[in-house]
């Protein structure tokens, strides 16, 4: 990514140092050519529609060259990879946490191996921070009560900085860090050390034992919607509306359960804010992913299925979902 | 280029018509109101130039080791505060827009002279709710109070100072009103809209901005009061708020507030420009038109402050297309001026050199612009010092020296007296030089991606350098600045008297004397020429232009 955003910055520094350059030259040298000199009075001139055009439609023209650039890197500064390796942030005045789905656990560090994607799914627990890795070229803030997702992939092993680039009270300065880029050998040394159990594994315990699992039941007869296969694909609502259930649908269920109700449910499920942590809501999210990893593709099919069936036609959906990411995920371990 | 005659018998003018304080805190006359909002504004300047010397200051080293952590953010933002809401906003439109505005059109005053001194108690009220602020503990939240920080975390006194601000923003609506009014309905027989000289067009624009603008982030104040005292959930989510709600009342109007700082600045350098070169100004209605397209188009790019805030990137899109779109008439401003000095005859007065620094550091700033609204720099070059060089580039470079311009052009109509031209050119050249020392080094401190905001950066003391050169540029820039004060106030007593029109400028300010008398002209002018008449003025039946030199 950075060498996209390099590329237009040179880009963009010659243009503009062009654009300047005009500009100044033309300054300095009619300042100079046309000073003052006794007798020598100034030739009046009204104005030329012409060069106006010229001038307007040129530099536009230029605008709308560099505005296409941007925009396109912008895209793919915003489009993590489906195949991403997820990492859950929590960000608090004035620290940052890491969760690896394989369980890790990091303050204010956060290692990945070289040549992998990696997506961060990103939450805060009090104000807006704002992750930023200076040598990746990119950024991201960090808001309190919803995800907000980043992706890169690290090039060369190494440790590089990251800040907090949002304002966020006393000790903002102090809200830095270390990206550590190993080498895929090391990093799997890394990760064997001290993990208590997959993310994802932690959620099914959470999910347990708030009870979750009486009402969302893995069969047709559960008074919540049943969760196998739902991530990733469209939920028809009860007001008619229809969404995709991803990281900020599944996190709004939990914290806000009446917002954005499922069609054929009654509104009986409580509400979990202020008795789950940051860090069980991702856990919960990273189960219930776990538990239903569709791929977009499969989702414009299924919206066509439950159109008319709703609710209960994502459970009836559930089992071919399954099945089908098995052998994708299969193809990309090949 | 000034020409100064022996004033043997002084007439009576708006300065020595009365005497005493009352004549002064009562005074209805557009004159004397904007002598009293030069003093005030001049004060919260050299406020917000104390604390800006102390951030630079503390930067010098890495380590947080002159002020405290909480102590530095409470400077940053009352620098912020300061010289957003009681110096650059008023600057230009309160003290040479409430001077020339009715001189300009040929009027007696401008058309609501008590609301115009209601408006300078305003500011007076809100600028002392902010003096008491600061004394008292201030504010830590940046001058952006991003909530859910402003609302539900920090412990400083945000009520207050948004009380402040928002007082203030009726007395900067009440001016915008007052010009709006006064240039649609007061206009002297014969000044008709493609007669107003540009500095005209430049105010009405920027009052349209106050009017339409300054409302929002009134709200958005109150808002944040109601959160903060109330627990109404609005911005902060924990309340079922949302913080982006925040951010897009507090940059529509924020950002649009740029554009009165930089309008009217340009307002004065068009007017320098052209009498400084003897000409009309090339292309006048595309000059006074993009002033118009500037305020539309500036309501119009605010979230281009949020690309990375958790917009949708279609959003984003939009808002990158609009910002382009916003610096067009920019572009067409520079290439006009540019083009207005080919064949001229130009002179190199102290006010000349302020439009000439206009000129460079405005087209820096705004070509750097280019660089943030093309999203993929954005992402990574946001909330830098990238940012902080270019909006100082556009807001000091672009502001301030067009303010300095005007002031020295205006002097001797101002005072009846000519400054000292040799120090003001000197002045003018320390500015420009302290200014790119100060500013230039963070575009690359920016790029290498040194965080704003930040007191202590002892983790990167690769950014030592750079921080090093531009705190040395402020203080040649504090130098740069405190040098005209003083001889601005030296003249007031021993300056030259100055003639009518010292620099045989064209526009109606100059056709009557120096200072003007209270109701301006002594007959009202009928106006049978176009702006910017120097082929007349310098006509060889003329007198022949007096060069004191």
């Amino acid at each position: 990514m950075a060498g996209h955003v390099d590329a237009l910055y040179i880009f963009l520094l010659i243009v503009t140092g062009m654009m300047a350059l005009l500009v100044f030259v033309l300054v300095i040298f009619f300042a100079a050519r046309f000073r003052h000199r006794p007798g020598v009075r100034a030739e009046q001139i009204e104005g030329s529609t012409a060069l106006e055009i010229t001038w307007s439609a040129i530099p536009f023209l230029i605008f709308m060259v560099i505005f296409a650039w941007g925009a396109i890197v912008y895209f793919k500064e915003r489009t993590p990879p489906d195949d991403a390796t997820e990492v859950y942030i929590v960000a608090k005045q004035w620290m940052w946490k890491v969760e690896h789905a394989e369980g890790q656990r990091e303050i204010n560090e956060l290692h990945v191996p070289v040549g992998r994607d990696v997506k961060l799914i990103m939450t805060s627990q009090d104000v807006i921070h704002s992750f930023y890795i200076p040598a990746f070229r990119i950024k991201q803030d960090v808001l309190p009560g919803r995800y907000t997702v980043e992706w890169f992939r690290a090039t060369k092993p190494g440790v590089y900085h990251l800040f907090c680039a949002e304002y966020c009270g006393t000790q903002h300065s102090g809200m830095v860090g270390s990206i550590v880029v190993l080498e895929p050998a090391q990093y799997e040394a890394w990760m064997n050390g001290g993990s208590t159990g997959p993310l994802s594994a932690t959620g099914e315990k959470i999910f347990a034992e708030l009870g979750c699992s009486t009402c969302h039941r893995s069969d047709t007869q559960g008074r919540g919607p049943n969760l196998h296969g739902v991530f990733g694909s469209p939920v028809q609502l009860e007001d008619g509306r229809t969404v995709t259930a991803d990281e900020n649908y599944v996190r709004e269920c939990i914290l806000d359960p009446g917002a954005k109700r499922v069609k054929g449910f009654q509104p009986i499920m409580p509400t979990f804010q202020g008795l789950v942590s940051e860090e069980q809501v991702n856990a919960l999210v990273a189960y219930i992913k776990s538990i239903s990893t569709a791929k977009p593709g499969n989702a414009v099919e299924k919206s066509r299925t439950s159109a008319s069936t709703a609710a209960p036609a994502v459970r009836e959906n559930a089992q071919p979902d399954i099945q089908r990411n098995a052998q994708s995920k299969g193809s990309q371990v090949r | 280029m000034p020409t100064a005659i022996p004033q043997p018998v002084e007439r009576e003018n708006y300065l020595n018509k009365e005497y005493g304080v009352w004549s002064w805190l009562l005074t209805t006359d557009h004159k004397r109101i904007a002598l009293l909002y030069l003093l005030s504004i001049t004060f919260f300047f050299f406020i917000g130039g104390f604390f800006a010397l102390l951030i630079r200051l503390e930067l010098l080293t890495p380590a947080g080791d002159l002020v405290q952590a909480d102590t530095y953010n409470k400077l940053f933002t009352m620098h912020g505060m300061v010289m957003v809401f009681f110096f650059l906003i008023p600057s230009i439109p309160a003290v040479l827009g409430n001077f020339l505005v009715p001189l300009m059109i040929g009027a007696k005053d401008l058309a609501f002279p008590r609301i115009n001194l209601l408006s300078w108690y305003l500011y007076v009220i809100g600028g002392v709710m902010m003096l008491h602020c600061m004394l008292t503990g201030g504010v830590d939240t940046g001058w952006t109070f991003y909530a859910p920080f402003s609302t539900s975390f920090t412990n400083t006194k945000i009520v207050e100072a948004g009380l402040a601000i928002f007082v203030a923003g009726f007395s900067s609506i009440l001016t915008g009103l007052n010009f709006v009014v006064t240039i649609h309905r007061m206009r002297c027989p014969g000044m008709t809209w493609s007669r107003l000289p540009l500095f005209i067009w430049a105010h009405y624009a920027t009052s349209i901005i106050q009017l339409l603008g300054t409302p929002v982030v009134a709200v958005t104040i109150v808002l944040v009061a109601a959160e903060r005292t109330l627990h109404l959930g609005i911005f902060d989510p924990k309340l079922g708020g949302d913080p982006l709600l925040f951010q897009h009342l507090f940059w529509f109007y924020s950002h649009p507030a740029v554009y009165i700082m930089i309008l009217p600045s340009m307002g004065v350098v068009t007017e320098i420009i052209a009498c400084f070169s003897r000409k009309r100004i090339f292309g006048y209605s595309f000059v006074a038109f993009s002033s118009i397209a500037i305020a539309v188009f500036g309501f119009l790019v605010w979230a281009h402050h949020m690309f990375v805030a958790g917009i949708s990137v279609y959003s984003a899109l939009v808002f990158s297309f609009l910002s382009y779109a916003v610096a067009l008439p920019s572009a067409i401003k520079v290439f006009n001026w540019t083009a207005t000095l080919y064949k001229g005859s130009i002179h190199y007065d102290a006010p000349m050199l302020y439009a000439f620094g206009f000129l460079g550091l405005f087209t820096i700033g705004g070509l750097t612009g280019l660089f943030l609204s093309a999203l993929g720099i954005n992402v990574h070059v946001t909330d830098t010092y990238f940012v902080v060089a270019h909006f100082h580039y556009i807001m000091v470079g672009g502001a301030v020296m067009g303010y300095l311009g005007g002031m020295h052009f205006w002097w001797p109509k101002i005072s009846g007296r000519l400054y000292p031209e040799g120090w003001a050119r000197l002045a003018a050249l320390i500015v420009f030089i302290g200014f790119n020392l100060t500013f230039f080094p963070q575009f690359l401190l920016g790029y290498m991606g040194m965080p704003r905001r930040y007191y202590d950066y002892s983790h990167m003391p690769e950014f030592q350098v750079l921080n090093v050169l531009s705190t040395a540029g402020a203080t040649v820039l504090g130098v740069g600045y405190l040098l005209p004060m003083i001889y601005f106030l030296w003249s007031m007593r021993y300056g030259k008297p100055s003639s009518d029109n010292p620099w045989n400028a064209a526009g109606l300010e100059w056709k009557t004397s120096s200072p003007p008398p209270t109701f301006n002209f002594d007959e009202e002018p009928v106006v049978t020429w176009e702006a910017y008449n120097y082929d007349e003025l310098d006509a060889p039946y003329k007198q022949e232009v007096p060069v004191a030199k």
